[in-house]
């Protein structure tokens, strides 16, 4: 064996330093304040998530004595799910995600569409922090004052600041995880229990749960969740193309960057206002990334920035990617100054929304809804199971006949109690009797149902001695109302020994 | 092996200095906390080895003591408790008080399953539909010592011919060939006798003959027309319900040798309440009378 030579280029420099960490320290983010249009749109929209939220619970619908009156409950305990008008049962559940998949391909559609509006918008994570960092402004001031209070001394400015700001996000966290339970709880009644003391161990739990992830997601990880631990930011590439309106920087027209009054340079004056305010902490300039949730609060920044300097606003935009290249193919040639505004922004296109992908995602969205309206409106709120005996299949009696037994469910989603009236419709002979029902003249049984619940009953068909049936022999249940008419019904089949 | 930092051309990122045949990997580094929340997923790991039984060494419980066993003992424990008062109402109650009382019914239907299928499924039938040679069908409209609520309650605590229970059902028949009662050529026209009561004999003068030798040694029991007698567990032969089976020759073995089916005494081994939810159970699933 000779000697194993190390390559050249694997031998250790001659300059060496230490290896770059594959961990990062995180770097605080500090966004400013911001004001103008797409803030406002934010504020707005922020107003009615929350709202939403924390104020659904309270809404009441009236369904009558014995039911919850809260407008939309997850009732757990009685295995109901009430959302206005509609209870869902557990055999339903499907309508629960037939809702999530029309959620997924509206998000799919808009994202094709409309970029990052999710993200930037209305995601919890971005809404809650938000919220939170508006406290935080306002308690601790704006972004140079939280810059210089960090790096302060720890003094007793320093900690009552901190002690009120985390104070108010506990206050907000507890109200969310509070507003979270309600939505299992009747509102009103869980709140009383809540603050006495009695709700369970449960409902503190889930509090704690939610209350707890709120003030530490939002408060503490903020971006590093979109970053970091969300899935989302990773496919959605999948779904955005150069059509898709995105938030961009008009390298075109901003490059290269100096001074207001300097010759020769574009309308980026590098102010850095952008990244000021951006609660992620990137550059837009840098390009499209991971990190941009696409808020579009840089577009705010610039726009003021523009506005001061008397220059056209939109040097950051909601632009697609196709009319950026468009621009910058257009403007290439000129040198900075208002033609080579012009030229470029001239060479911009409507975006296409009708293109392949937004037709498919559209397609899809109207099909899942299509589906989803059709089982709700064939949805039955009367439903008759009939099981038969399995074993035995079949009985026979003393004198030679044969006997099938039957278990008959009613489930009722209505709070209709009326009896109705089982009728066996079958070849001539078969005779049924109803275990522990008086029948009501000939092979008529009055069955009482709950309201809103299941009734079972035990149902014995009897062929006579010597007839001639098949092996199996196709019956139906019928059930009818109290006006005659067929409430719904059911067929089976009565079995025999082969003939 | 402290390498060199490099930028790559392309991203401007760091590399790691990691080389694989000229690719160089990017440098994105993880955040410090994602590392230390996976130290403390081990740190907890280790906790949880600690408290909880972990490791695969008998008597290795860990400290707080919890074993999986002596939950299930707990939590039937708790059941039972939640179950008590309805026990014992149901211990106090008849099977007919049972039977007409809504809540009460349902409960012992409830219970009564899972009795029936712990203790009788195992020879009458997961549904009570029994099983030719002995194990009879507790869901036609036969039967050998009575379907009333009280006859079945009693045949259930008691037993059929077990010797367990002063009060069980007790009956014998004579094994009339093996004893030398009746001869073979008697034993053969007696059955074509009983199978005349159902219209199925085959030799019209061997049942002529052997209704004489019915009448003299099995109407006392089996009635004269073979009706039977619930008293003395004595099975109707003149309908089309057959125990042992319908044929010939198995009615002829049932003759020669006698037939002595065997139920265990259930007062002795199950809860009263429970025996009182397994009547009303039984008298359900469709012979109840």
């Amino acid at each position: 064996m000779g000697e194993i030579k190390t390559p050249e280029k694997l031998k250790p420099e001659a300059a060496e330093a230490a290896p770059p960490s594959l961990y990062a320290d995180r770097q605080r983010v500090y966004p400013k304040a911001v004001f103008g249009k797409v803030r406002s749109v934010k504020w707005a929209v922020l107003i009615l998530c929350l709202a939403l939220y924390y104020l659904v619970p309270w809404l009441r619908w009236d369904r009558g004595p014995g039911m919850p009156d809260q407008a939309v409950l997850v009732d757990m305990t009685n295995a109901r799910l009430f959302f206005l008008w509609i209870e869902i049962w557990p055999q339903e559940i499907y309508f629960l995600a037939g809702a999530l998949i029309l959620g997924a391909f509206a998000l799919f559609a808009v994202s094709s569409l409309f970029g990052r509006l999710w993200c930037g918008f209305t995601c919890p994570q971005t809404v809650w922090t938000d919220l939170f960092m508006f406290v935080e402004r306002w308690i601790e001031g704006d972004r140079n004052a939280r810059m210089k209070l960090d790096a302060g001394p720890r003094n007793g400015a320093y900690w009552s600041r901190k002690v009120a700001k985390h104070g108010a996000w506990v206050l907000i966290a507890g109200a969310t995880g509070g507003a979270w339970i309600m939505y299992f709880n009747d509102a009103p009644t869980i709140t009383r229990q809540f603050f006495t003391g009695d709700a369970g161990a449960m409902v503190y739990f889930f509090f704690a749960l939610f209350a707890g992830f709120t003030y530490l997601l939002a408060g503490w990880a903020r971006e590093q969740v979109c970053v970091y631990m969300c899935p989302w930011p990773r496919f959605q590439a999948a779904m955005l193309d150069e059509n898709s309106l995105v938030v961009t920087y008009r390298d075109w027209r901003g490059e290269p960057r100096g001074k207001a009054k300097a010759d020769g340079v574009g309308d980026c004056v590098d102010c850095a206002a952008c990244v000021h305010v951006c609660p992620t902490g990137i550059d837009i300039r840098d390009g499209q990334q991971l990190e941009c949730i696409g808020c579009g609060l840089c577009i705010d920044a610039c726009d003021s920035v523009m506005g001061k300097l008397g220059r056209p606003k939109g040097l950051v935009a909601f632009e697609t990617l196709a009319n950026l290249s468009a621009s910058a193919a257009a403007a290439a040639a000129l040198p900075p100054g208002p033609q080579r505004q012009q030229v470029g922004m001239d060479a911009r296109r409507v975006p296409r929304f009708i293109r392949p992908r937004t037709i498919m995602y559209g397609a899809a969205l109207s099909v899942v809804a299509l589906v989803m309206l059709g089982a709700f409106l064939m949805r039955s709120t009367l439903d008759v199971t009939v099981l038969p005996d399995r074993a035995p299949l079949f009985v026979r009696l003393a004198d030679g006949g044969i006997r099938n037994a039957y278990t008959v469910k009613i489930v009722n989603k209505t709070h209709d109690e009326s009896p109705l009236s089982l009728r066996l419709e079958g070849p001539a002979g078969l005779r049924m009797v109803v275990q522990d029902v008086e029948a009501q003249g000939e092979g008529h049984y009055p069955l009482a149902r709950r309201a809103d619940g299941i009734t079972q009953y035990r149902v014995f068909v009897t062929a006579p001695p010597m007839a001639q049936l098949a092996e199996s022999t196709p019956i139906t249940f019928r059930l009818l109302d109290d006006a005659g008419r067929l409430a719904t019904s059911q067929s089976s089949a009565f079995l025999g020994p082969k003939p | 092996m402290p390498t060199k930092i490099e930028k790559d051309s392309l991203s401007g990122q760091n590399t790691t200095g990691h080389e694989w045949d000229g690719l160089k990997e990017l440098n994105t580094p993880l955040p410090k906390w994602w590392l230390w929340t996976f130290y403390a997923t081990i740190a907890f790991a280790l906790v949880w080895v600690v408290i909880y039984p972990a490791l695969p060494i008998p008597g290795a419980t860990g400290t707080s003591g919890w074993i999986a066993r002596e939950a299930v003992v707990r939590d039937v424990q708790q059941a039972e408790a939640r179950m008590a008062p309805m026990m014992s109402r149901l211990r106090a109650a008849t099977p007919q008080q049972i039977a007409a009382d809504p809540e009460l019914r349902a409960f012992a239907m409830a219970g009564g399953r899972g009795a029936f299928a712990n203790n009788c499924a195992s020879c009458h039938g997961a549904g009570g539909q029994g099983a030719l040679g002995g194990f009879p069908s507790l869901a036609d409209d036969e039967w050998i010592w009575g379907g009333s609520l009280e006859a079945i309650h009693h045949t259930i605590t008691h037993g059929v011919r077990a010797n367990e229970s002063d009060d069980q059902r007790q009956s014998m028949m004579p094994r009339f060939l093996a004893d030398g009662i009746l001869t073979r050529p008697q034993v053969n026209d007696v059955a074509e006798h009983v199978l005349s009561l159902t219209n199925r004999a085959t030799d019209q003068a061997a049942a002529t003959r052997g209704a004489a030798l019915f009448a003299e040694n099995c109407v006392a029991c089996h009635g004269e027309k073979g009706e039977g007698n619930r008293d003395l567990g004595a099975p109707r032969l003149n309908d089309q319900i057959w125990l042992y089976g319908a044929d010939k020759a198995s009615i002829v073995q049932s003759i020669s040798n006698a037939r002595a089916g065997v139920m265990p005494s259930w007062g002795k081994r199950l809860d009263p309440a429970i025996i009182n939810m397994l009547t009303v159970y039984v008298h359900s699933l469709g012979g109840g009378e």
